[in-house]
């Protein structure tokens, strides 16, 4: 198994507050993991490290090697070349105020696409990619606010696959979604992983066991569990994983 | 009727007397003008009112397309001239100021919208004016110089408001754009402006009022010559320096043309608040979505 991201003791600080203890972890490449812990633990904080998007915070400081593919995302390497490498999706699905159509081919206008029919088959792929083809291919031009929120979700995969990225992070992407809409994502990303590398923060254990390949357990700032889900769930090391994955605190 | 009941009716009825008083102020100031302005239009005769290029109150001609070009061309230069200034400062406030900068920089804003109207015009009469008949001749004052100050004018109502409404695009678009490898200045330009457009356009066009309706720091820097301005340079009245210059010693029609000066400037600006008016209600709609 290849490791996409290898992550060598990293600390995280909020100005004096050290968010992140010397977390080590590697993600496998077309892998899911999930990333669980009780609400404040730094899964979040963690995820918006990878792709840098904590840097656009002042007062924080990352310390640690950070490889993706053999290079240093901090030392080596710009942010706007690393999103592009490293897609995410948000917690709430926030498409842009525009119609479907330019929210998928915002990513590669700025990178520079402008042949129109480029566009086109990378706005078709990527939709078709997050089992959205279907619904909207006859409203590519309404406003992407008209969808439900399931589809704009959606939309919101759709977004980051459409910048062709090798790693996709996902901050609870089905939290503020119903079942209905939640299993329709679910089965979309256990599909994404024959392509990318999938990194999703859930609060959902079932979520966790169903999707995905690994799960790491934080706690308080720390890395205190990381493996295959079957045997987290079934047979976990640490005392304080069983506690929460069954339920006794979190 | 318990004490507290009857204190608070009356409390009610107070506040009620108070919006009613500024109702009534509204509609009685829009009935003077008409009923003081109406009768020298109907005289002059509409069309040759609005559209006449020949303003000689001494010889009984009363054209005021002058004046009306005049407040338009001054309201547009002052557009050109104040918007991408203020719509930049509202960027650079919103998006790339530390709290320090922005702290410093509303207080200046602040200061910019409380300094009063004929000191401006002071200010563009003593360094404007003469920078531009240096440069260009003519003497200074003109078209131009009216829209450099009005241009400062406006710039308080566009940062302020358009600030506000950038600051109020959620932070999640932004955070989506650059999570899609845009470029801070991507996200801004393609994201957070398209987001914040409708209260940019709506604080260009309540500046556009502002612009419409000043009078003494354009009477200082205009020139005010009554003719059609042919340029940037030429000289230039505007409706409401029409109206402040000669009310003064006007009597009979010239004075009841002035009203009339002032109905058309009514209009005027009827038609920005309307255009206001639907926009804050579309921008009201889009925000209930």
């Amino acid at each position: 198994m290849n490791s996409k991201i290898i992550v060598d003791n990293l600390n995280f600080y909020y100005g004096n507050m050290k968010v992140l203890n010397s977390i080590d972890i590697s993600f496998y490449e077309n892998s899911i993991t999930a990333l669980i812990g009780p609400s404040g633990c730094g899964k979040t904080s963690f995820l918006r490290i990878l792709n840098r998007l904590n840097d656009t915070v002042s007062n924080v400081k990352v310390e640690g090697n950070i490889v993706l593919d053999g290079t240093d995302i901090y030392k080596d390497m710009d942010p706007i070349t690393l999103r592009k490498k490293v897609g995410m999706v948000f917690q709430k699905p926030n498409p842009f105020p525009m119609s479907i159509y330019d929210n998928v081919a915002y990513g590669p206008r700025v990178h520079g696409i402008k042949k129109k029919n480029e566009l086109n088959e990378i706005v078709e792929r990527s939709l078709k990619s997050a089992f959205l083809w279907d619904e909207v291919k006859d409203r590519l031009n309404k406003s992407a606010l008209s969808l439900s929120g399931g589809q704009q979700q959606r939309l919101c995969i759709a977004r980051a696959l459409a910048v062709e990225p090798k790693v996709i992070l996902m901050d609870e992407p089905t939290s503020a979604l119903d079942p209905i809409a939640t299993s329709k994502i679910e089965d979309l990303i256990t599909t994404l992983k024959e392509n990318y590398t999938v990194i999703i923060v859930t609060h959902s254990m079932q979520q966790a066991a169903r999707i995905s390949d690994y799960t790491a357990f934080f706690l308080l700032g720390k890395l205190v569990e990381h493996e295959k889900t079957k045997y987290i769930f079934e047979s976990p090391r640490d005392k304080r994983t069983k506690d929460y994955i069954t339920g006794m605190f979190g | 009727m318990t004490k507290s009941n009857w204190q608070e009716k009356l409390n009610e009825k107070l506040f009620l007397i108070s919006a009613l008083i500024s109702i009534i102020l509204v509609f009685s100031i829009t009935l003077f003008i008409f009923i003081k302005g109406v009768p020298a239009i109907k005289e002059i005769g509409l069309k040759s009112f609005i559209l006449g290029a020949k303003w000689k109150p001494g010889n009984g001609q009363y054209g005021i397309l002058p004046m009306i070009l005049g407040s338009i061309y001054v309201t547009i230069g002052a557009c050109i001239i104040g918007v991408p200034i203020g719509v930049f400062t509202a960027i650079y406030l919103s998006e790339m100021a530390n709290k320090k900068v922005v702290d410093f920089l509303r207080k200046v804003v602040e200061l910019l919208a409380g300094i009063p109207s004929v000191v401006f015009g002071f200010f563009g009469l003593v360094t404007i004016v003469p920078i531009i008949d240096k440069i260009f001749g003519g003497g200074g004052n003109s078209l131009l110089a009216s829209s450099i100050i009005l241009g400062i004018m406006i710039l308080p109502t566009i940062i302020s408001i358009s600030e506000a409404s950038m600051r109020s695009v959620p932070k999640e678009y932004k955070e989506g754009a650059l999570a899609l490898g845009s470029t801070h200045l991507d996200s801004i330009f393609k994201v957070i402006l398209p987001s914040a457009s409708s209260g940019i356009f709506a604080s260009i066009v309540l500046a556009l009022g502002r612009a419409i309706g000043e009078t003494m720091a354009i009477i200082l820097v205009s020139g005010n010559t009554p003719l059609i301005p042919h340029s940037a340079f030429d000289r230039v009245r505007t409706l409401t320096s029409n109206i402040a210059i000669e009310m003064g010693y006007a009597y009979g029609l010239h004075q009841e043309s002035l009203f009339a000066t002032g109905v058309i400037l009514f209009v005027f600006i009827m038609l920005i608040n309307g255009v206001f008016i639907a926009f804050s209600r579309k921008v009201g709609e889009a925000n209930d979505r």
